[in-house]
């Protein structure tokens, strides 16, 4: 997540200060990811040290303005116009998890893809009823569109992991190890779900957008 | 159990009471499920989710009244459907279940609105109200310019929200669909998803068979089923407790 590019983002609507810029970051993101004022601090002191953004004045309170500079503006289009890069996958722990309980004597992987497919399950559901409140917010006219596509994000993201978990169960149950002299071997057991962790839900996240 | 207690006092509109299904005998024998023990209370909407063969389909045929169990009991509203005369089973599924199928089971003779009124019609209210009562369904669904079109003129999408209006006209306290948004986009089917939660918050029960999680996730509660038995659910924080925290979010939704 870009702390840096939201907060210049918001200052490319206007000069603001650091509690504000919290306040407007979390707005958008229904504060998914809650930001600290020291975040805030240090990011803008970076962007300070950076040229992007320059102190902009104080009001009769002492909170210190901050404004974007046009280097700032460039760094910000240039953002937008790049792509979120894909090409080193984020590391998933469950992706790990699951890459070791298959390698690991004695666990019970069924039990670990269950109790995992429940915890995103409910996920998926509290994210799902948040979203049926966002939409009724819609249709009364007040309309945060900002919030809607953040937690659809969300939903998309823990859907995919739930079929991921589901194609898991069937992968598992179906995998028989080749015997050693067999003339095409199948994958070995530890790298075939790490495999699949780093492609798949990264596959459908591209396919989805 | 924790919807036991969340639920506790509330009698509930479906209970199949520890049911078995079998098909075919000796070595051919199936067990579509082996000992299911559930209920849907007023007010809530339960998703059943699981694999091709899992038995989901069967429970739901079963909650219906439309197959029944080899042993157990299936509780309508506290009646047991195997007490009751084949009758009074066909009145049951009329006035108090309404069954989204699959495959639509329209009948194409009549229109939309015709298909829709039909079993308000077999239970003795009049064409005029039966009709009246079908546009208010079709409007539910936004579908109104259906009305006069017959099953053949309709794409899939647009019979499956037909059986829906079906499912839903009159005052249904059951509904059970059986993948109620295979046919549909992903829009159309939340929008089918969203009437089905409203209908619930406003007091009705409903099971619904899915294998997708998005459609699930609009449930209460969510209930597993592996090889004919229920192997775990996941339930919902109730709505006022997630106010609370994106309100507050200090934590936020995603954090754990």
């Amino acid at each position: 997540m870009s702390i840096r590019h939201g907060l210049l983002a918001l200052l490319d609507q206007g000069p603001r200060y650091g509690y504000q810029l919290r306040t407007e970051f979390e707005a958008r993101t229904g504060a998914t990811w809650p930001l600290n004022v020291g975040q805030v601090y240090t990011t803008l002191g970076r962007l300070e040290r950076d040229g992007l953004v320059a102190p902009h004045g104080e009001d009769a309170e002492g909170h210190v303005y901050y404004a974007v500079t046009e280097q700032g503006r460039a760094e910000l289009r240039n953002w937008f116009d790049t792509p979120v890069p894909r090409t080193n996958p984020p590391r998933d722990e469950l992706a790990i998890k699951l890459a070791m309980a298959v390698t690991v004597p004695g666990v019970d992987v069924e039990a670990v893809v269950q109790g995992q497919r429940r915890h995103s399950m409910k996920a998926l559901q509290d994210y799902t009823r948040l979203k049926g409140q966002a939409l009724t917010a819609e249709r009364d006219g007040r309309s945060d569109l900002a919030w809607l596509l953040v937690l659809e994000q969300l939903i998309f993201q823990t859907e995919a992991e739930i079929r991921w978990l589901d194609h898991c169960e069937t992968r598992i149950a179906q995998y028989r190890p080749a015997p050693v002299s067999a003339p095409e071997p199948a994958p070995p057991p530890a790298p075939a779900p790490a495999a699949s962790a780093a492609e798949t839900p990264r596959a459908r996240r591209r396919s989805r957008f | 159990m924790t919807t036991q207690q969340v639920r506790s006092g509330t009698d509930a509109v479906l209970h199949l009471e520890n049911i078995t299904r079998v098909h075919g005998h000796g070595a051919a024998e199936v067990h579509a499920l082996r000992g299911v023990d559930l209920k849907v209370h007023p007010g809530e909407l339960v998703a059943v989710m699981g694999p091709s063969g899992s038995g989901k389909s069967t429970l739901l045929t079963l909650a219906g009244g439309l197959d029944s169990p080899t042993t157990g009991r299936v509780l309508v509203e506290g009646q047991s459907l195997g007490d009751l005369s084949r009758k009074q089973q066909a009145q049951i599924r009329r006035r108090a279940i309404g069954y989204v199928f699959q495959d639509y089971n329209l009948i194409p003779a009549l229109t939309a609105a015709e298909n829709i009124a039909l079993p308000r019609e077999l239970d003795g209210v009049s064409t005029r109200a039966a009709r009246r009562e079908a546009y208010a369904a079709l409007t539910e669904l936004g579908i109104e310019e259906l009305a006069d079109r017959f099953p053949d003129d309709m794409s899939g999408g647009q019979q499956q929200r037909v059986a829906i209006a079906r499912a839903l006209i009159g005052e249904r306290r059951l509904v059970l669909a059986d993948e109620p948004t295979g046919a549909l986009d992903s829009t159309t089917g939340e929008a089918v998803l969203s009437v089905l939660r409203a209908r619930c918050d406003a007091g009705a029960a409903a099971m619904l068979v899915t294998h997708e999680a998005r459609h699930a996730a609009w449930a209460d509660r969510v209930v597993f089923i592996r090889d004919g038995r229920v192997v775990d659910e996941s339930v919902s924080r109730d709505a006022a407790s997630l106010l609370v925290s994106a309100a507050t979010n200090s934590t936020g939704p995603v954090a754990e």
